[in-house]
């Protein structure tokens, strides 16, 4: 259901602005999402002011600083710092990506961080992916086969390989699939494009036999025709993606099978 | 989502903090202009069956659609039904698997505002 507004436990106040950094002369702002399980207060916006002289490039640099030198009390999740894990997801500037791969120079002005839009939030920038995985779990990420096991090894042509260029990158970072205002308003039974993504991932898989398997789960005006070519999902990803087309991919596969 | 938002966790933020795209925007504006048409095509249709009932019912229906306030929402609607027409014509393209990349439909995203706009003036002016 399209709801424009946030429940009432999660509407966002202004927070804590912390001191800033004392004879720095190149001082951005960030103002971040805070939230914490334990005192029963809503969300508030803390404001941070960091050093940029003293600080790596990328927004993820600007978030660990502030956690070693001024608040370790900020949460996030982040792992890799190189866009490879998918784990420093979050809405930096109004759009989801990567902290670890978003460059501060892409930002004008104020740096405004908040979790994934559109989820459960477990503590400050993390939100709660459980629904999330699950949906991934639902389209069957994995080779199904019926024929017999080759000796060595599914073999599979560079022609065939090909296909799951722009596929096989996803890294689960759930960028795509909390930017999407259809995965907002229907997000329990509307699968979202980082799911679908890899739905289609495995349709065109030559080595995989339960295409038509897969096909019938999603036909479903839910689970793939909630997707109307919003396209925030392309737009966003941080790894150059284009779930929008595999969506659109998927659907002309079923009108293909059908007549 | 209930089931997974244990101990009252908040839902974070989303149409209030995600910047609009011009994807986002075009296809939002394509839902807009359906309903807009939807809700003034009935005046139209009044009108036209006001014309065929009798002169009692023509004048006051008549008197509104060509006072500036008529004149002003058939204007709009014209706009919406050009957009909303261009809007399906992209969802089409997009059907048969084409221009599916983000710059592409960015392209068709602002054609879809400035032929809206060529073409309700030259409707206005040729009809």
């Amino acid at each position: 259901m399209v709801q424009l507004t946030l429940p009432k436990n999660s509407r966002i106040t202004t927070g804590k602005t912390w001191p800033k950094p004392e004879g720095a002369s190149n001082v951005r702002k960030f103002q971040i999402y805070r939230w914490n399980p334990d005192d029963g207060q809503n969300p508030r916006v803390d404001t941070y002011f960091v050093d940029m002289d003293t600080c790596g490039p990328m927004v993820l640099d600007a978030l660990i600083k502030i956690k070693n030198e001024i608040d370790p009390t900020l949460t996030f999740r982040r792992s890799c710092r190189e866009g490879i894990c998918g784990s420093c997801a979050m809405n930096i500037d109004g759009i989801n990506t990567l902290a670890c791969i978003y460059g501060m120079d892409e930002i004008k002005g104020d740096v405004k961080i908040y979790p994934l839009p559109h989820m459960p939030v477990v503590k400050d920038l993390i939100p709660d992916l459980t629904h999330f995985y699950a949906q991934h779990a639902s389209i069957m990420p994995w080779l199904e086969t019926k024929t017999n096991r080759p000796a060595k090894e599914w073999k599979q042509s560079i022609e065939d390989r090909k296909k799951l260029d722009g596929l096989y990158e996803c890294v689960m970072c759930a960028s795509c699939s909390t930017s999407c205002p259809s995965y907002w308003w229907n997000g329990d039974r509307y699968l979202g494009p980082a799911a679908l993504l890899h739905a289609y991932r495995w349709i065109i898989d030559s080595r995989d036999e339960a295409t038509g398997e897969r096909l019938d789960e999603l036909e479903d005006p839910f689970k793939l025709y909630r997707c109307h070519t919003i396209m925030n999902c392309a737009k966003t990803c941080p790894k150059g993606l284009n779930p929008a087309k595999a969506i659109a991919e998927i659907k002309k596969m079923m009108v293909d099978r059908a007549v | 989502m209930a089931d997974v938002n244990r101990g009252n966790r908040p839902l974070s933020p989303h149409i209030m903090i995600y910047r609009p795209q011009l994807t986002s925007m075009s296809s939002i504006m394509v839902r807009l202009s359906g309903i807009a048409v939807l809700v003034l095509s009935p005046l139209v249709v009044w009108w036209l069956l006001a014309a065929a009932t009798s002169e009692t019912a023509f004048v006051p229906i008549d008197n509104f659609l060509r006072s500036w306030f008529g004149d002003l929402l058939l204007l709009g609607a014209t706009w919406a039904l050009w957009y909303h027409t261009l809007g399906r014509l992209r969802h089409v393209i997009w059907d048969f698997g084409y221009c599916l990349d983000v710059e592409t439909s960015e392209k068709m995203g602002i054609g879809m505002f400035v032929f809206a706009t060529v073409l309700t003036i030259l409707t206005v002016f040729l009809v």
